[in-house]
């Protein structure tokens, strides 16, 4: 060990009340940092992977505009083809098909317009939660036909309960009439108000049939294997897709732009998150700046008595520089240390928010939040932390070279 | 006298007290400045729910609110214009209205709507319509097949003004009604999700086309003043037949924005606690250093028989006027940034659709709430004197001959 590190070791510990004090300052900010961030972050994952498993998956394949009309004629003209395409992307997890239309719902005394969905049965499973959702009777199987699953506040609405019959009335591609009388098979409650109340699913089969789709479907959906391989299956799937029919171009969308809405929430509360570290870091930064300054001014004599015996100022700057990283870096780790590990016992156990689960259901998160701990959050907030530290330690040790060495040492 | 001791010892390091000020004005300025935010995001998002459609509080037939279909409609306005005008205080507006849900389509699209019968006059007292129509013109008593729509939902429906639309929606003998309708004017709203839900025609026309009467789904009331008035309510219901009608508050028509109210406060508070333990840890310290480099004076203070106590009581005196002096700094501070944020507003129109999925409003303007600044106030003061307790008691407990012989 250096002769520096030696000495900037030990004036640490000469005085260690005030040592512990600011270790203790830069611990707490960088705690709470990983903590909240990690928090963040976990209650946007929630919030993607809720909304993506019960509406819009990862990716979709659409005909192009159809995002924007939802126009019944836009359509994926070969399911199959593009099928084939997914089945040879490696990170693909699940895949399904889904037909929409917007139509008149009847129940025996009441109308309301609502979405009527035709989903494969078999593999609307792998690609979304809507199975689990269901709270009452039982999701479809591959055999059904004239079955529909109804969102719990449209069954509400129309006052339908399981076996009651619904009629469905709407436009077909070619723009005949489409009509047909389905039975509630399920009633699902997803939380998420706007979907419970304008969602009906029936069998895709069914929905060809009706609205005259042939083998034709409005939506590819495609889940992946982690949400950070997203980019390469679009990037794979837009390939392979040019090769296949020129004529209408088919889009494939992530669920950024299927849910547009979803990721400026996300923008906009990391934004707000910024604001607040941001203030909180300069609180932190002139509580640490306060403790090196003082430090300093206590030492005057000290730094005096160094200079006359002929120290150089670029080594003083050297060892107070020291000093306060060796500091800062014992309150990073420690912050870190302990702010992963009181996040990964929230992961584990989740923070109960039961008390604001109706304006969290919104959003697709149940009254427990999970915060996740990862490298970004462990590491990016500490290291703010360790940059305005270092600066705030920069102006008392670059101050020093200032002082003279008579007047230092007459300081008081 | 000790007041003034304890002013002039402050100022004898000038250096210190600065820099432990500023610390306390960043503080308190940090505090009330994302506490007024936040408050401000609360009221623009119920400044809106209010307007769009809610009131301070609204007047149905029992069974509506779990079940809003056209059975349960109030038959005979005249019953509830009566107890309004009697318990109501003066300067109340209020607005009756049909509100159905239909689907709306023209040649090409076809929407689920929200159609909305107004009284065109008494209705843009009461919500925001009566001033968002930008283009085109807005209802007149007359206009029985006019027809007001949102920007969005003109896109949606790739049509313009003068155009037709036609609703559909199921009348009081449970058949399928539908009326053709002539585009008048196009609104804006602050979000999106209004515009594409809203369709709005006269009362007459939607009382005809739902065979309805007189019959209407809704009185929305505006109160003078403040908009919790639960003398109002109460007076309301007492005056309205039970079995047959139910008043709400917009408390409980909103519970999206009711709930963020409700945990909003916590926030604040853990905010308040957050700041203050970062600035707690500065203050500790430079107030410990500052006894220790006095170490020599509280000695000779004692030595002339100065007791513990008064030491005691002159370091926290110390530390209360400078958390004062940076206390009125930063309120100041706070107040300034404050009132020129509400001046221009914090624009989130770049992040429009995110501020939509939050429910919140495009503009935000900081809303200052007095609880909040005695607070935060509170907070820094009884925090920082405690926190000082520390270093004062070790200024005490020190022993004159000890701290006498100390360099």
């Amino acid at each position: 060990m250096s002769i520096d590190v030696k000495m900037a070791w030990r004036n640490i510990w000469r005085n260690p009340r005030r040592t512990i004090l600011t270790i203790c300052a830069i611990a707490f900010s960088s705690l709470l940092l990983v903590f909240m961030l990690s928090f963040q972050f976990g209650s946007y994952e929630t919030m993607i992977n809720t909304s993506v498993k019960i509406q819009s998956g990862h990716l979709q394949v659409q005909a192009e505009d159809y995002q924007d009309k939802k126009t019944i004629r836009l359509v994926v003209p070969n399911p199959a083809a593009v099928g084939k395409i997914l089945e040879k992307i490696p990170h693909v997890q699940a895949y399904t098909f889904r037909g929409q239309a917007f139509s008149l719902v009847s129940s025996k005394d009441r109308t309301y317009g609502a979405v009527v969905t035709g989903i494969d049965p078999i593999r609307e499973i792998q690609v979304s939660r809507l199975k689990k959702l269901i709270r009452q009777g039982s999701f479809l199987a591959e055999s059904d036909s004239d079955q529909a699953l109804v969102g719990k506040l449209l069954a509400r609405n129309l006052r339908l309960e399981l076996g009651d019959e619904l009629t469905l009335l709407g436009q077909g591609r070619d723009g005949s009439i489409a009509a047909t009388v389905v039975t509630v098979k399920g009633i699902y409650s997803s939380g998420i108000d706007e979907f419970d109340r304008s969602a009906i699913q029936i069998p895709l089969k069914t929905f060809q049939n009706v609205y005259t789709m042939d083998d034709a479907v409005h939506e590819v959906v495609i889940i992946g294997k982690s949400l950070s391989d997203i980019a390469e299956i679009k990037h794979s799937i837009e390939l392979n897709l040019s090769t296949l029919d020129p004529q209408k171009p088919l889009k494939t969308l992530d669920w950024e732009e299927l849910m547009p809405g979803l990721r400026q929430g996300i923008e906009m509360d990391l934004v707000s998150g910024m604001i607040f570290y941001f203030l909180l870091i300069l609180v932190v930064a002139f509580s640490i700046l306060n403790t090196f300054l003082m430090a300093i001014f206590e030492r005057t004599r000290e730094f005096g008595v160094l200079m006359a015996i002929g120290t150089a100022p670029a080594r003083l700057t050297k060892v107070l520089l020291i000093e306060s990283m060796t500091m800062t870096m014992i309150g990073i780790f420690a912050g870190i240390l302990m702010g992963s590990m009181i996040t990964l016992y929230f992961q584990t156990h989740g923070i109960d928010f039961s008390g604001a689960s109706e304006l969290l259901s919104q959003f697709g998160i149940s009254g427990r939040m999970h915060p996740k701990l990862s490298v970004l959050s462990a590491v990016s907030g500490p290291l703010a932390v360790f940059m305005i530290t270092f600066f705030a330690a920069l102006y008392p040790a670059l101050k020093v070279r200032r002082m003279r060495p008579v007047e230092a040492m007459r300081a008081v | 006298m000790y007041l003034q001791f304890a002013w002039r010892n402050i100022w004898r390091n000038t250096r210190r007290t600065t820099v432990i000020l500023v610390a306390v004005i960043i503080g308190i300025w940090s505090m009330i400045l994302l506490g007024a935010l936040m408050r401000g995001i609360a009221e623009g998002m119920i400044k809106n729910g209010i307007s769009t459609l809610t009131g301070h509080l609204q007047i149905h037939h029992k069974g509506y609110r779990s079940d809003p279909a056209i059975e349960h409609s109030i038959t005979d306005p005249q019953v509830v214009e009566h107890a309004l005008n009697k318990v109501l205080p003066s300067g109340a507006l209020w607005a009756s209205r049909v509100r159905v849900n239909a689907v709306a389509s023209n040649a090409r699209h076809s929407s689920g709507v929200t159609m909305v019968g107004i009284e065109p006059s008494s209705e843009a007292n009461v919500s925001f319509i009566g001033a968002a129509v930008y283009q085109g013109r807005y209802l007149t008593q007359q206009d029985q097949n006019g027809i007001l729509v949102g920007e969005a939902l003109l896109d949606k429906f790739e049509t313009k003004i003068g155009r037709k639309l036609v609703l559909m929606s199921q009348d009081t003998k449970g058949e399928i009604a539908s009326r053709a309708f002539r585009i008048l004017g196009v609104f804006r709203a602050e979000m999106e999700a209004t515009e594409k839900q809203f369709v709005f025609v006269t009362r007459k026309a939607s009382q005809i086309m739902l065979q309805l009467d007189t019959g209407i789904s809704e009185v929305s009331v505006m109160l003078p003043g403040k908009p919790d008035n639960p003398n109002a309510i109460s007076e309301l219901k007492a005056a309205l037949p039970q079995d047959q009608f139910e008043v709400h508050s917009w408390r409980e028509l909103l519970p999206f924005q009711t709930a963020y109210l409700r945990i909003l406060d916590g926030f604040i508070w853990i905010w308040y606690l957050v700041v203050f333990v970062a600035m707690g840890f500065g203050i500790v310290n430079t107030t410990l250093m500052a006894v220790f480099e006095r170490i020599r004076e509280f000695g000779l203070l004692k030595a002339l028989g100065m007791k513990p106590w008064w030491i005691l009581r002159e370091v926290l005196t110390e530390s209360f006027l400078l958390l004062v002096t940076g206390m009125i700094i930063g309120n100041i501070l706070a107040f300034l940034s404050i009132y020129i944020l509400s001046r221009i507003g914090i624009d989130l129109s770049a992040f429009a659709a995110g501020a939509e999925y939050a429910g919140m409003s495009r503009i935000i303007y900081p809303a200052i709430e007095v609880k909040d600044i005695i607070m935060a106030n509170g907070v820094v003061m009884l925090l920082g004197l405690l926190v000082s307790a520390y270093p004062a008691t070790k200024a005490a407990r020190f022993i004159p001959v000890k701290a006498l012989a100390h360099t």
